[in-house]
């Protein structure tokens, strides 16, 4: 976990332009660390670029690590909320991400806001743990 | 043709790497206030950081935009880093060398370095290099529409892909 951690941190910190002291698990992309949507972009390439070896290529598919084109589904979201098939789909899709306290909420969005720093590390996690 | 800040494409290899370079030329109006002369010192032309990394950005640009002929709307979205070394005056010529890092659907990653030939018989001396990200803007921005046309590549890059044989690349 711990040099998973670190890799991340580094990509934060440069990407973001934050210092490795802000970057805890818990600190929130877009609240804590003020990242921004093409910042996410950033996030994935270097994510690719550091994860991948030789043998085994790192490659994220769209939507795989930030969910994307919420807004456009009207079976996810209605009037700006997620709907009940929506957070499904969210809880599915993203088991990286917690939303047991977004459920109170639903704005979409907040969607963004629930992204921390530990939700990229066990996203790397679980993404190197399958195996090739 | 206007906002055209790279003169000639003079290397190409497909979806990894573009060459072009720039005159800088008295002629260009904006040197007059950069800098004018004031506070008791005299004027001293030098081209404006801002435009270099533009020219950088239109290099690279360029180079995204080919891998896929055209089509989509590729836009500056970040500086990551960028640095100078030294001025660049007029009379001089700058050297735009783009790589392509990664590329997919929503946008690229480039780095771009910078050389200067001051044409006193030192050849490339390294300027400075940036770290340039692009999105593929209708790929992105979520519940915005853009026009329908390629806003992004004119008639002018046209024209200067056309000056090295490459309008080819367009699909």
């Amino acid at each position: 976990m711990s040099e998973i951690f670190e890799s991340v941190r580094e990509i934060l910190a440069e990407a973001l332009g934050a210092d490795e002291d802000e970057i805890t698990l818990s600190a929130s992309l877009t609240g804590d660390l003020e990242a921004e949507s093409i910042d996410f972009l950033d996030i994935v390439f270097r994510l690719e670029k550091k994860f991948s070896t030789p043998e085994r290529p790192f490659k994220l598919e769209q939507g795989e690590l930030f969910p994307e084109n919420l807004m456009e589904n009207s079976e996810w979201v209605v009037d700006g909320k997620l709907t009940d098939a929506g957070m499904d789909m969210l809880r599915k899709r993203m088991p990286h991400v917690d939303f047991s306290a977004f459920d109170s909420d639903r704005d979409v969005n907040h969607v963004s806001e629930l992204f921390t720093v530990k939700s990229i590390v066990d996203f790397v996690e679980r993404k190197l743990a399958v195996p090739a | 043709m206007r906002w055209m800040w790279i003169d000639r494409i003079v290397e190409f290899e497909p979806n990894q790497r573009l060459v072009a370079i720039k005159n800088v030329s008295l002629a260009e109006e904006h040197l007059h206030d950069h800098f004018a002369a004031g506070d008791g010192l005299p004027a001293l032309p030098l081209m404006p950081a801002t435009l270099l990394i533009e020219g950088m950005a239109q290099t690279a640009g360029i180079l995204v935009g080919s891998v896929g002929g055209f089509k989509e709307k590729v836009i500056l979205g970040k500086i990551t880093s960028a640095r100078f070394d030294a001025d660049v005056f007029p009379g001089q010529t700058v050297r735009y060398e783009a790589r392509l890092e990664r590329i997919d659907a929503h946008g690229a990653s480039t780095r771009v370095v910078v050389t200067r030939n001051t044409h006193a018989g030192d050849g490339w001396e390294p300027l400075g290099r940036a770290d340039l990200l692009f999105s593929h803007i209708d790929q992105n921005l979520a519940g915005v529409t853009f026009p329908k046309e390629n806003f992004v590549f004119s008639e002018t890059f046209r024209t200067v892909l056309r000056a090295a044989g490459l309008e080819g690349l367009y699909s």
